[in-house]
């Protein structure tokens, strides 16, 4: 079984954002970059899946040359290799043309299985794995909760549905599946993870080595910081005083108490 | 600029997230001076449709379409475009919609600007998303055939216009669909149930409480304002606290008198959850987490300080 695992770079949720100069994107220059929250279970299942079924797990992601980090991450938590697609023909473009850059690269590994975090914690669109499917012809489901293998060319998915429902979908191979999070526990990156790094191969491709010469249909015209839509009362002071006004607003104003 | 709204069933009745989707689409062909029709994979619900300010109702009608399967639906969306010369298709940001769009996005090679919370069609049609989980706004524009959703609560349901729309039947021809994907009966899990929507006054916890030993803090605060406990998604990811207790698209959904987020930094999961509450006070250490962009009420400050003095104050207040 052959699995691939799309991982993406995305800043520390915790950090302030600035707009940069261009008022078309963030300013990058101070931000800590993390590995996005989901893509982090989807590996974690791809992994179990391996050590249950045997097979290759394969991390692929996108972006710049920070980013690498991901994929080394990946590998010393035992993913087998790494595909790392990096150009600045890659920067800015939307998720359609991106999801042709993916799947070009993709098409001739012949994956049974690709997973995905079911969506980006930067820019969320939460349809990577779902393009990659169709245009890769697989099966897919997203929001998924728990997988099962079906003999040895198919899996059962169960996937979160609205308001508390869930529904079990059978998925001949191959499949995307994007991954919610929760779904298992990430390990940690073993010392012996670490060591075997070299020894594994990462294969760097630009847009050139995949014959691509990507262009976007959308354009972002605007970046920017919300304006408040709701006028907030903040309560200030020492923490005993925050706690009476507290009570006083629960008590009067909200009528709580 | 043609518009074609896709209608959600939802039982026997249109889904909300549609009415919504309807009515904003209404507003986009004001803009634009474009034209709307609506399409539905449900007979039950054209009359219901026919009563709305919108050129046409499609009904198409096939025992494939009953229940929701996403090759099925892909290709009849595929046909329904092609036979009414669609531009634009607006749709609600459900979770099935989340499962088929991309499909259909990349089989038409036509954008899914997804998740909208408005859009405006005066100049071109240009969606606006929240991205970096609510903290930042952007404006998409696209030309040629478009696919666009909208976040739940963009628009308001009862603000669809009424009128009066012709209806018409579209056969799709799914013979040649693969059953690759073959979705079961959807179930609820079977354990206790917590219904938090009937609560007068829900206290829930997120990220910021750390770790599972500093749950008891929020508890005692729930015990002393005789609230529910509620939760983000990530407190329910680590297990500090059961499913049943989440708010949020994939938990409940709530609109109590009052909603203390303590600990929350408000992604838009979460606030589709609870941005209705009559009234909502954040406690969050980060001035710039966006549940202060919903908030009647914040405090910037460490929830560990506040809390076991709240809670101890609304004990001795109600003594």
């Amino acid at each position: 079984m052959k699995i691939c695992v799309l991982m993406k770079q995305v800043p520390d949720k915790d950090v302030a954002l600035k707009i940069n100069a261009t008022g078309l994107g963030i300013d990058t220059a101070d931000l800590t970059f993390v590995t996005n929250e989901s893509d982090s279970y989807a590996l974690e299942e791809a992994l179990l899946l391996k050590e249950a079924h045997e097979g290759e797990v394969v991390v692929c992601t996108l972006g710049p040359d920070s980013s690498l980090q991901v994929v080394k991450d990946a590998i010393s938590k035992g993913a087998d290799r790494g595909l790392f697609l990096c150009d600045d023909a890659f920067n800015d473009l939307d998720i359609l043309s991106l999801s042709i850059v993916f799947a070009t690269a993709l098409k001739d590994e012949k994956f049974d299985l690709i997973f995905s975090g079911l969506q980006s914690d930067d820019v969320g669109n939460g349809q990577l794995g779902l393009l990659i499917a169709e245009h890769l012809n697989t099966s897919h489901a997203s929001l998924v909760m728990e997988t099962e293998m079906v003999g040895n060319s198919a899996i059962k998915a169960k996937r979160e549905l609205e308001s508390g429902w869930f529904q079990w979908t059978e998925l001949d191979f191959p499949a995307s599946l994007t991954i919610q999070s929760g779904i298992n526990t990430p390990r940690y990156a073993s010392l012996r993870g670490i060591m075997m790094m070299k020894k594994k191969t990462i294969d760097t491709k630009n847009a050139a080595d995949l014959g691509l010469n990507p262009t976007s249909k959308t354009s972002t015209t605007k970046m920017y910081i919300p304006e408040k839509t709701k006028e907030t009362i903040y309560v200030e002071g020492t923490t005993d005083e925050i706690v009476s006004k507290l009570v006083d607003i629960f008590a009067n104003d909200i009528k709580v108490l | 600029m043609k518009i074609l709204v896709y209608i959600q069933r939802d039982g026997d009745s249109i889904g909300r997230n549609s009415l919504e989707a309807l009515a904003g689409a209404q507003k986009i062909a004001k803009e634009s001076g474009g034209d709307v029709s609506a399409v539905c994979f449900a007979s039950s619900l054209t009359d219901k449709l026919t009563g709305f300010n919108i050129s046409e109702v499609i009904t198409v009608s096939n025992d494939r379409l009953n229940a929701y399967s996403p090759l099925y639906f892909t290709a009849a969306m595929e046909q329904v475009i092609a036979d009414t010369a669609t531009n634009v298709v607006i749709l609600g940001h459900t979770y099935q919609v989340r499962d088929w769009i991309p499909r259909l996005s990349a089989r038409l090679d036509a954008p899914f600007i997804s998740d909208c919370v408005d859009a405006d069609g005066t100049n071109g049609l240009m969606g606006i998303r929240q991205v970096y989980q609510g903290k930042i706004n952007t404006n998409i524009s696209a030309e040629g055939l478009v696919l666009l959703s909208f976040q739940s609560g963009a628009y308001r349901a009862d603000s669809v216009e009424s009128g009066s729309a012709s209806a018409r039947n579209i056969e799709v021809d799914l013979s040649a669909v693969p059953s690759t994907i073959r979705p079961g009966e959807k179930f609820k899990e079977s354990k206790g149930g917590v219904d938090l929507t009937r609560a007068e006054v829900v206290v829930s916890v997120g990220r910021g409480i750390g770790k599972e030993e500093n749950i008891p803090l929020v508890e005692d605060l729930k015990d002393a304002l005789g609230a529910e406990l509620g939760s983000s998604r990530p407190v329910v990811d680590y297990g500090w606290l059961p499913h049943e207790r989440q708010v949020g698209s994939s938990g409940q959904v709530v609109t109590p008198k009052m909603y203390l987020a303590v600990g929350i930094s408000g992604a838009i999961q979460h606030q589709v959850g609870m941005k209705g509450s009559d009234n909502i006070v954040a406690i969050n250490k980060d001035p710039n987490a966006p549940i202060f962009e919903i908030a009647d009420y914040g405090v910037v400050g460490d929830l560990f300080e506040i809390l076991p003095k709240l809670s101890q104050s609304i004990k001795d207040y109600k003594s």
